[in-house]
């Protein structure tokens, strides 16, 4: 829980996010290499076509009435050819680059996605939903623009530096030494302004993900706030983080912005260089005018891309501040792995047995201490006792969402981390106190569970779980669209469609959290009788606080404080005249 | 894009200033090539070292000008953005955190969450980059254009004749591609969505074992956004190419007509050459204004978004006391026969509407009084519209038809604030914000230490609070995943009962606690808060059977209404659910 205040501070791994990123991109090596050749193609071209062009002219050139059209044509045709050529080339690239760039970020945002979904349970109790979000929403577009643009920047520069550059050494290699003054001294710049800049880049990030938390947390609290009036305590706060937000980017940007001008007159004093350097061989003869005209113009195009490079590294560095950040999640220890030699649980019976267990979602905190039980295949448990006594952390038990700190768990007399989690998970079927639908079709809700089931099967569960009526009262029935988060669907509501996912769930244990004390005294009645021909031949773990509901029960556990202080029958425990009796008694005052 | 320049308009002086700081640094920059073409062409052949060397230290100067009033301009115009955005966002966050019940389930919660993220980012780059390359793409393009006309204005009409076909082109693609762009963010929400849904469910979807399914329709909307997305992105990427080869087509009508005209006499051969260098600028001028171009398209489909929000009008005004209706009744809290039915949510007219039965109203002709300090129990099977009435009272929503009146007065003439601080409330599945208990409980309020933690021993609180090291400076989760479901109610009601309430409203917000507790927290409530008028919503009769009154609804109706002596003789509703949940007990 500490975990979300704290901010990371370490200072960022920006070579291994690189690395990983070329990774990403080593799947498209070949297009890579295609757009490689593309861009030295382009890159000829466009040295081709003012050469015709200037062919052309000088035909042209022959002053009135002397004009050769034959030769001019011929020229004005190879100059039209290179052009449209060079077009196509550099629509080519910059086509396939996107598509590379998409199919990247949707890879990605598959490998946070694939990723969530093997993090353990708890990654989810200690993290806010926004910043995970925001890793997909902002982080990966970031990354995605930068491969889209960037890349193909950077292959056209590599190729127009390498071209200009043997063609000034060519030329003049006097001069040229210029170059070798302005290149590194750019590139020293570049890497010094880069230690400034990379760490508020970083943070940069970190602010804007927690502010999509904070932003997230309030409007789903939106209701709340109005209601205590308290919008603006929470717009106070809101500022402070907008504010910091905002000064983020600007204390980024601030320094940001200083490399492309500053590149670009690093360059621009090497052409004052070039020129003056040029006048002086020119005065000793050793380089004539047209010579240095052509000088210039490869100069230029040497430090066109140079110049860029500040922009590009620019967003470089913050597309891989962003990389990490989705690197951080996809780096987050995952469920463990079942055990090389894990047993898959089939042929359930359902016996279940739990032997000196302890356990806490904190070292420092045990909440359950040395608990045990047997519960038989079949039979019904009922887990009772005061709000926090431990009840539904013994379901993050059973069903292994967390692992114990120390005894062992049994079901069929296997250890329970000897099996595969999935075979485990699949032999429960489980409606769980906070309720939970998803955007989609009632039928699919309910269907969730059970891969292909059909209408019939549907229907039954609903008709069991006593929501067909409200359903088939719907203007589309199954079909109806429930919206993101359940919108205007009831609580009570969304408890019957999770039970009638249960129902049609065929699993031989059960595990029922307070399923039933939202819905209506009349539906309870009837769902208890169906849920009595469900658990027939399952073993069931009801915890509920409602006691009507677990007289029923061939067991009852009672808790206090993570220890069972308590067991037995219903009888058996009033005539006690314990901890059970006083909770029950407490019923009718 | 109206939005965007709205929020300009405070800082126009600042963007205009920046703009032009940046006009003469790009005005230095350009002169640099100028004065080396000078020195080669003039300075040189007079074979004048020191000419030289005095030339070239005014290249020098210029270079670091340039960059000076560059770096200047550019951290003006990232000021300017940084202003701006968070202007967007302060307005953009005050507006949906007051939005009233029927706006929030019009735009959703995921959207509303993009809209406040995403967008106002591709805003504050727009924002920046139209005043750092805003400037130089016009000044290439006119300066080119002008320069073209006045050296030879027959050559240059054929720049007339394709600029306007080349720039027709370019929006027609444009304005097909921006609205792609609303597309892809259409279909960025829906992954989010998705991602929500398996973050909040993520113990159904292992207990289910179906995270390969998920993954699946992960994938599916996944994959829907890279086309989405390519298909806009291949959209984009016409433009540049497409003007580059109108120009270079151009240019060789130049070289073509250039000789023409050569050969005819009108023309000069150099004029031709130094087109292919004006051609270039233009052709730079074009690629710059088209990058702007695309960014703008992204901040429009952004802006435009962000609009919806700010601009939605307040849908709950305040009524003037003067026209309000009044009413003879007797009562603190009169419900004159009221009636509710959601809005036709018009956006999504697929989404259906869940309230009730279903269809039509939510509640019909709901009629009854209480009196100040007196307690009212509402019970009936789910979706009978319990919580409605709350919603109605509180002015989430306004009646559909008949009035709510508190205090003698209209709902609806309250300040929205001064109805609400008469309430403490706890909703059904209500939150708990993460930051400490304390401020959990306080929630920005003038609630002193001893209300506070009186409010949590009468909620029965106290004693896991204790129980921490760090007491009620014990942090809670995000959505209290930290506690149980009871200690989370437990918390909930401690931040009602915090501030003695004029009204307590408790919406089944004692069903995760157990009976003992939950008889001990009535008892509570009975004997410290009984002078707040008290409104209990539950399934349980055992929560409300000691209560003034109770109301019986079945279907958006009441089917019955009385004390709970009354009521176990007149409504066989009643009846039946006291004997399933006592019968079974007794």
């Amino acid at each position: 829980m500490a975990k979300m205040g704290s901010v990371r501070e370490n200072p960022k791994d920006t070579r291994g996010a690189l690395l990983r990123m070329l990774k990403y991109l080593g799947t498209y090596k070949f297009l890579l290499a295609l757009i490689i050749l593309l861009s030295i193609g382009g890159n000829v071209l466009a040295l081709l076509g003012p050469d015709f062009a200037g062919k052309a002219i000088n035909e042209a050139a022959a002053g009135a009435g002397k004009v050769n059209f034959e030769r001019v044509y011929y020229y004005a045709k190879r100059m039209l050819l290179c052009y449209l050529l060079s077009s196509a080339v550099t629509f080519s690239i910059s086509i396939i680059m996107m598509y590379v760039s998409k199919w990247i970020a949707g890879k990605m945002r598959k490998d946070v996605f694939d990723k969530l979904m093997k993090l353990p349970v708890g990654y989810f109790d200690v993290n806010q939903a926004g910043d995970i979000i925001s890793r997909v929403s902002y982080d990966i577009d970031v990354v995605g623009t930068c491969l889209a643009t960037d890349v193909v920047q950077i292959i056209n520069s590599i190729v127009t530096v390498t071209g200009s550059f043997v063609m000034m050494v060519i030329i003049s290699p006097l001069l040229s030494v210029i170059a070798l003054i302005t290149v590194p001294l750019a590139i020293f710049y570049t890497s010094r302004m880069r230690r400034i800049t990379q760490p508020r880049f970083s943070k940069r990030s970190k602010v804007y993900g927690k502010m999509n938390g904070f932003v997230e947390e309030m409007f789903s609290g939106q209701k709340t706030i109005n209601a205590y009036a308290y919008e603006n305590g929470v717009n106070d706060r809101y500022d402070v983080i907008n504010h910091e937000a905002a000064d983020a980017y600007y204390d980024a940007e601030y320094y940001g912005v200083t490399m492309g001008p500053s590149v670009g007159a690093i360059n621009n004093i090497g052409l004052a260089l070039v020129g003056i350097l040029g006048s002086a061989l020119y005065l000793l003869e050793k380089i004539n005018l047209g010579q240095i005209s052509s000088f210039i113009l490869y100069t230029r195009k040497f430090s066109g891309p140079i110049n860029e490079i500040a922009n590009i590294v620019n967003e470089l560095y913050s597309a891989l501040a962003a990389a990490e950040r989705v690197f951080t999640l996809l780096d987050e220890p995952e469920e463990t792995a079942d055990a090389a030699d894990a047993e898959v649980l089939a042929d359930v019976r359902g016996h279940v047995e739990m032997k000196n267990v302890s356990f806490g979602y904190v070292p420092e905190k045990t909440i359950l201490h040395d608990l045990s039980l047997d519960a038989h295949a079949g039979k019904l448990v009922a887990i009772v006792g005061p709000t926090g006594a431990g009840k539904t952390t013994i379901i993050n038990l059973l069903m292994r969402f967390y692992d114990v700190n120390s005894g062992e768990i049994f079901v069929d007399e296997k250890e329970t981390r000897c099996l595969t989690r999935r075979s485990l998970r699949d032999a429960y079927a489980m409606v769980l106190q906070d309720t939970w639908v998803f955007e989609g079709t009632i039928f699919e809700n309910i269907a969730y569970g059970k891969e292909n089931a059909t209408m019939e099967e549907v229907v039954r569960a609903a008709k069991a779980a006593h929501i067909h009526k409200f359903i088939t009262c719907l203007p589309q029935g199954y079909r109806t669209v429930i919206s993101a988060d359940g919108g205007n669907i009831s609580k009570g509501q969304k408890q019957l469609l999770t039970i009638a996912r249960a129902m049609l769930y065929d699993a031989k244990m059960l595990i029922l959290d307070e399923a039933t004390s939202n819905v209506d005294t009349e539906t309870e009645r009837q769902i208890q009788k169906a849920m009595r021909e469900l658990m027939a031949g399952k073993t069931c773990f009801v915890i509920a606080h409602r006691l009507s509901t677990i007289k029923n029960a061939n067991h009852i556990l009672v808790l206090n404080q993570g220890d069972v202080v308590e067991s037995g029958k219903h009888e058996e425990l009033m005539a006690k005249k314990g901890f059970y009796y006083d909770l029950y008694a407490a019923q009718f005052e | 894009m109206k939005t965007i320049f709205r929020y300009l308009k405070p800082y126009v002086g600042a963007v205009v200033f920046a703009m032009f700081v940046k006009l003469i640094g790009t005005i230095l920059e350009l002169m640099i090539p100028y004065v080396l073409e000078y020195m080669i062409d003039e300075v040189v052949p007079s074979r004048s070292m020191t000419k030289v060397l005095v030339i070239g230290t005014l290249m020098v100067l210029l270079a670091v000008g340039a960059r000076t009033v560059h770096v200047y301009a550019n951290r003006k115009a990232v000021k300017v953005a940084q202003n701006t955005i968070y202007d967007v966002r302060r307005d953009l966050f005050w507006k949906s955190l007051n939005f009233s019940g029927s706006q929030m389930d019009a735009i959703g919660l995921p959207s509303l969450t993009s809209r406040m993220t995403a967008d106002s980012y591709n805003i504050q780059n727009f924002i920046r980059a139209f005043q750092t390359m805003g400037i130089r793409a016009p000044i290439l393009l006119v300066g080119g254009i002008i320069i073209t006309l006045t050296m030879d204005a027959g050559l240059a009409s054929i720049l007339l004749v394709i600029a306007p076909v080349m720039i027709v082109l370019i929006v027609l693609i444009s304005s097909r591609g921006i609205p792609m762009f609303e597309k892809v963010q259409k279909r960025l929400d829906d992954i989010i969505r998705i991602m929500r849904e398996n973050i909040t469910g993520i113990r159904v979807v292992k207990a289910l074992s179906r995270e390969e399914y998920e993954k699946g329709r992960f994938e599916a909307a996944n994959q829907r956004m890279i086309r989405t997305d390519s298909l806009a992105g291949l959209l984009m990427a016409l433009p540049g190419p497409i003007s580059t080869l109108f120009l270079n087509c151009g240019l060789t009508l130049v070289v073509v007509i250039g000789a023409q005209r050569v050969n005819a006499g009108v023309t000069k051969p150099g004029v031709i050459l130094a087109f292919l260098t004006y051609f270039n600028m233009i052709l730079m001028g074009v690629m710059a204004l088209n990058r702007v171009f695309v960014m703008m398209s992204k901040a429009n489909a952004s802006a435009n978004r962000i609009g919806e929000v700010i601009d939605t009008p307040e849908d709950l005004t305040r009524l003037p006391e003067a026209i309000a209706p009044g009413t003879h009744r007797d009562g603190y809290i009169i419900f004159d026969h009221v009636d509710f039915e959601y809005k036709a949510a018009d956006e999504s007219a697929d989404v259906q509407d869940f309230g009730g039965s279903g269809k039509g109203l939510v509640l019909s002709d709901i009629d009854f009084s209480m009196k100040k300090g007196g307690s009212l129990g509402i019970i009936g099977a789910t979706g009978c519209g319990k919580t409605t009435v709350i919603n109605l009272l509180m002015r989430f929503y306004d009646a559909t038809a008949g009035h709510v009146y508190l205090n003698g007065r209209d709902v609806r003439t309250y300040d929205k604030d001064e109805l609400h601080r008469l309430f403490g409330v706890v909703f059904q599945n209500d939150v708990i914000f993460a930051d400490t208990i304390r401020e959990n409980i306080v929630f920005g309020r003038n609630v002193t230490e001893e209300q506070m933690k009186l409010a949590a021993e009468d909620a029965k609180a106290a004693e896991f609070i204790n129980g921490y090291e760090d007491g009620y400076d014990h942090m809670a989760a995000i959505r209290g995943a930290n506690f149980s479901g009871g200690q989370r109610q437990r918390l909930l009601i401690s931040r009602a009962l915090a501030a003695d309430p004029q009204i307590l409203i408790l919406d089944d917000s004692s069903s995760a606690l157990d009976y003992r507790t939950d008889a001990d927290l009535r008892k509570n409530i009975r004997e410290h808060h009984g002078d707040s008028t008290l409104i209990v919503i539950a399934q349980r009769a055992s929560s409300i059977m000691g209560l003034d009154d109770i109301i019986v609804l079945d279907e958006g109706k009441i089917a019955g209404h009385g004390t709970h002596e009354e009521l176990l003789k007149s409504c066989p509703i009643y009846r039946d659910i006291y004997d399933t949940q006592m019968g079974e007990a007794r």
